[in-house]
């Protein structure tokens, strides 16, 4: 099989970008290194919908971010994906800081940012309560909002997938060669051969750019740590609270979550390991310290879970959206940090346009369905529907997990769509199964239990996310 | 809508004897509703012995204790609705809840008996830095995967947390041929009953890590190890004493939390201590006809307490129904806890209303050794008594005898302390 399109990785970049192909007529092909997909950066991020003043005039970033912000709303609801343009305040302490928002805000105008104001102090505890009042002034931006960044790459894929894309996963390429105007892609298990490949690879864009010998750039991961507080705290703030950006990036947010949660973070550290997802007491601490600057009263005491990410920053600081100077036919997608989130489907649109721009062919199908066939969630229905789905299948009236009252069916059917789930954590992400204050300490066991039913496998062999992460040892004696 | 009479919410030790106290006392017309596929609550996991010494005399295992009180319930006749979930209880105690045949229902009840029980507190609640492998499980969760599902969740063991849980996990563990490595406590004294700390970690030459804690968590895809650190008096880790533990498998028994999602949501007054509803001497809390027992309303250590506690809870909510329960010119005092003392349970007392076996229990919040405990109200002293010794892990009580009720004024305070010898 000669694969038109192989996208490297499955991140929220490869999704948009594989779902765009899905609407022409091509085989296309998403190969991803881990057990399941959305396992990098997308999984573990701030999980907002900038507004675009942030970046630079004229960058890929700018653009990106302000067209991914108007298509959002769109794409979230096709694929079923929660989403809420609760607006944003930039805070400034002083009239110095005040000067900074002015930057931010000329540069939101010249970026095409529509909705933003400069408030006063008596204007933002209006609006946000809980805020410091040391806060003097603030950028409010109407447009940000708040997404499950998880849930819009796993909606994405699994659309993809329905309308024709090729998923391989445990597919880790070790070797690329070009032949005959074909791209080899070896993963260890097999060859692929396509026509056209995207790197979308997120922290390891370089390793892969340097299989085809593009050394062009170098990805320095930069870390970010973050506190989950309980839904009890996530009325603390109704917009994304932010504070002046440094060169280091956005600084340390306070914001409600679409599930109701309080998040706090991120850091910021350069790492050496692309592997190295550890959280830090000390650095728990810096986030906390510079979270009450802008929302002094939160309960830690509440805390839920604290975890990281590490963003794929590229070495040039803008996105590097292009065809490779050594291969025209090996397209970049690389660098997607803050705003990747928001630029996703803008980058996905984009980088089609760039593969037509190297002799891709695009027919439409006919047949492409945008829409992803929509979850059912117990929480979110009324009493009527929820009996109609119970009577139809029972599955739906057995709550597994109830922090989050997430019902065996939904977990079934989250094991057996397109692109399922096949470890517990890829049931948490699809379902919330585990998210919620026990952390999966009464529905784990049950969770482990459905996955070994649904999959056809022994328990043993259930793990948390994949390859060596088995939960449990063997049967007792 | 279904109407019920009182609606018990739990079918485990709580529950189930609540509902057999209120048949005991007059009402017939009771639901137990259990999320589980059969009654028993937690006993259902805790195959060790050591339950009802008090209660039947004897030192039973935990299925064998829940076993007595559901063989009584079926003989009662007692309705039980199993594997169906509560979701909600409203102000005017409406039940909502939801299983597989009936889907969503709906039930008004004359009484409610909140008997939930309580959740572990997890590694992400304790924020315990690193990465985020398999392996690391909550001591009840390891405990049902290896008593009820049948398989041992890892080999080499470190448990961080010396309460019961983790101390039973330990021998158990142990017994199924894990090495456990070691037990960590934070404190400078272990949370657990001392009989376990013999029987569970004595008897097996396992080390108990007291003032120690763990700092770090290792590995990928499955735990590797984790770092140990000793802490000082303020529990601030030394870092200079921190040391590397090699081991597949962390399980944390670092605090139970009374479950009251339900109980918060029906707009219930809850106590910031015990975390549990504020509750009167006939477990009524602050919603009317709303009763609640054991662990719900404060972590027990001994199943016995939580039985005679249901007991009491059940036989108030019967009196409630047929309209006999406490009146409501009622005055009751507050119970504070004094110095030494963590919290007091109930915390409201109504001297009419006390009865034979009512008591006060209380938990202290440290180890102590040769002090008296006294209960008084203002300068009056209402209660005495000596101890050896008193330590948070282990539940104390104090009988409301008639001469104590009787020597209660109208006003002020109860004040349980601890005063020096």
């Amino acid at each position: 099989m000669l694969y038109d399109v192989i996208i490297i990785g499955s991140g929220v970049t490869g999704a948009f970008i594989a779902r765009e192909l899905s609407r022409y007529q091509m085989h296309t092909c998403i190969v991803e290194k881990e057990s399941d997909i959305c396992m990098g950066t997308s999984k573990a991020n701030s999980a907002i919908i900038h507004a675009g003043y942030d970046a630079v005039p004229g960058s890929l970033k700018a653009r990106l971010n302000v067209t991914g912000n108007e298509m959002m709303e769109m794409a979230c609801r096709e694929l079923d994906v929660p989403f809420q343009r609760i607006g944003s305040l930039v805070l400034a302490f002083s009239e110095s800081e005040r000067e900074k928002l002015v930057d931010l805000y000329e540069r939101g105008v010249r970026n095409g940012v529509k909705g933003m104001s400069i408030i006063s102090d008596s204007e933002i505890k209006q609006m946000v309560p809980n805020v410091s009042s040391e806060a003097a002034y603030a950028l409010y931006a109407s447009s940000a909002g708040i997404v499950c960044p998880y849930e819009l790459t796993i909606g994405a894929v699994e659309n993809a997938v329905e309308n024709g894309v090729e998923l391989k996963l445990d597919s880790e390429v070790k070797q690329v060669r070009f032949e005959h105007s074909q791209f080899v892609v070896s993963t260890g298990k097999e060859d692929l051969r396509c026509r056209y490949l995207v790197n979308a690879c997120g922290l390891y864009a370089d390793t892969i750019s340097s299989m085809v010998g593009d050394d062009s750039f170098v990805i320095k991961p930069r870390k970010g740590e973050y506190i989950l507080l309980d839904k009890s705290q996530g009325c603390m703030v109704g917009k994304v609270i932010f504070q002046l950006p440094s060169h280091r990036g956005k600084g340390i947010l306070v914001t409600p979550t679409v599930d109701g949660n309080l998040l706090i973070g991120p850091s910021a550290q350069e790492v050496d390991d692309r592997e190295d997802k550890s959280t830090s007491a000390s650095v728990m601490e810096q986030i906390i310290r510079g979270a009450r600057k802008s929302v002094p009263n939160f309960n830690t005491r509440e805390l839920v879970t604290s975890f990281s990410g590490l963003r794929a920053a590229a070495s040039t600081g803008d996105f590097i959206i292009e065809p490779s100077r050594v291969n025209k036919k090996f397209i970049h997608v690389a660098g997607i940090e803050s705003p990747g989130l928001t630029a996703a489907p803008a980058i996905g649109k984009y980088t089609v346009e760039i593969l037509k721009e190297q002799g891709l062919t695009l027919v439409e199908k006919t047949d492409f369905n945008p829409l992803r066939k929509p979850v059912k969630r117990f929480r979110e229905l009324g009493m009527e529907e929820l009996n109609q789905l119970i009577r139809k299948d029972p599955r739906y009236g057995k709550i597994v997990c109830r922090c989050e009252r997430v019902t065996e069916g939904e977990i079934v059917d989250c094991i057996n769509r397109p692109a399922g789930a096949r470890d517990v954590d890829g049931v948490k992400r699809r379902t919330r199964a585990g998210m919620g204050r026990c952390q999966g300490g009464f529905c784990t066991p049950r969770v482990v239990e459905i996955l070994a039913r649904e999959l056809g496998i022994p328990m043993e062999d259930v793990t948390k996310s994949g390859r060596k992460s088995k939960i449990l040892m063997s049967k007792t004696k | 809508m279904k109407e019920i009479d009182l609606v018990v919410i739990g079918g485990g030790p709580a529950g189930m004897a609540a509902a057999i106290s209120a048949h005991k006392n007059g009402i017939r017309d009771i639901l137990i509703i259990e999320r589980d596929s059969s009654l028993g609550g937690i006993l259902n996991q805790c195959i060790h012995n050591g339950f009802g010494l008090h209660i039947f005399g004897e030192e039973l295992t935990g299925p064998e204790y829940a076993w007595r009180f559901a063989q009584q319930v079926e003989e009662l006749g007692i309705e039980c609705k199993l594997n169906t979930m509560v979701l909600d209880i409203s102000g005017d105690k409406t039940i909502t809840a939801v299983n597989s045949t009936e889907g969503v229902m709906r039930i008004q009840a004359k009484a409610v008996m909140l008997g939930m029980g309580c959740r572990e507190r997890n590694r992400g609640a304790l924020g315990i830095p690193g990465m985020r492998p398999a392996g690391i499980f909550t001591a009840g969760t390891a405990q049902r995967f290896v008593n009820i599902e049948g398989y041992l969740p890892g080999r080499k063991v470190v448990i961080l947390g010396s309460g019961d849980i983790g101390l039973i996990m330990a021998r158990r563990m142990t017994l199924e041929g894990a090495e456990v490595r070691m037990v960590c406590e934070i404190m400078p004294y272990s949370g657990g009953l001392t009989r376990n700390i013999v029987q569970c970690l004595e008897d097996f030459g396992i080390p108990l890590k007291l003032s120690h804690t763990i700092i770090g968590i290792h590995g990928k895809d499955r735990l590797e190890g984790v770092t140990v650190a000793a802490v000082d008096k303020n529990r601030v880790p030394l870092m200079e004493t921190a040391e590397y533990v090699e081991c597949d498998t962390l399980l944390l028994s670092v605090g139970l939390i009374p479950e009251n999602e339900l109980s918060k949501e029906a707009g219930i007054l809850m106590d910031p201590v015990t975390l549990g509803p504020v509750v009167n001497e006939s477990m009524e809390t602050s919603l009317e006809g709303v009763f609640a027992c054991g662990n719900a309303v404060h972590v027990h250590d001994l199943v016995d307490n939580v039985t005679k506690e249901a007991m009491l809870a059940g036989e108030c909510a019967a009196k409630y129904i047929l309209g006999s329960g406490r009146s409501e010119g009622c005055k009751a005092l507050k119970t504070v806890a004094g110095n030494g003392i963590r919290y007091v349970v109930p915390q409201l007392v109504c001297k009419e209303a006390l009865g034979k076996e009512s008591k006060l229990f209380f938990r202290v919040d440290n180890v102590y050794k040769n002090i008296r405990i006294v209960a008084a109200v203002g300068d009056k002293i209402l209660y005495e008594t000596r101890k050896l010794k008193v330590s948070p892990g282990e539940m104390e009580s104090i009988r409301l005898h008639a001469s104590i009720a009787g020597s209660m004024g109208d006003e002020g305070e109860i004040i349980v302390s601890l005063e020096e010898c």
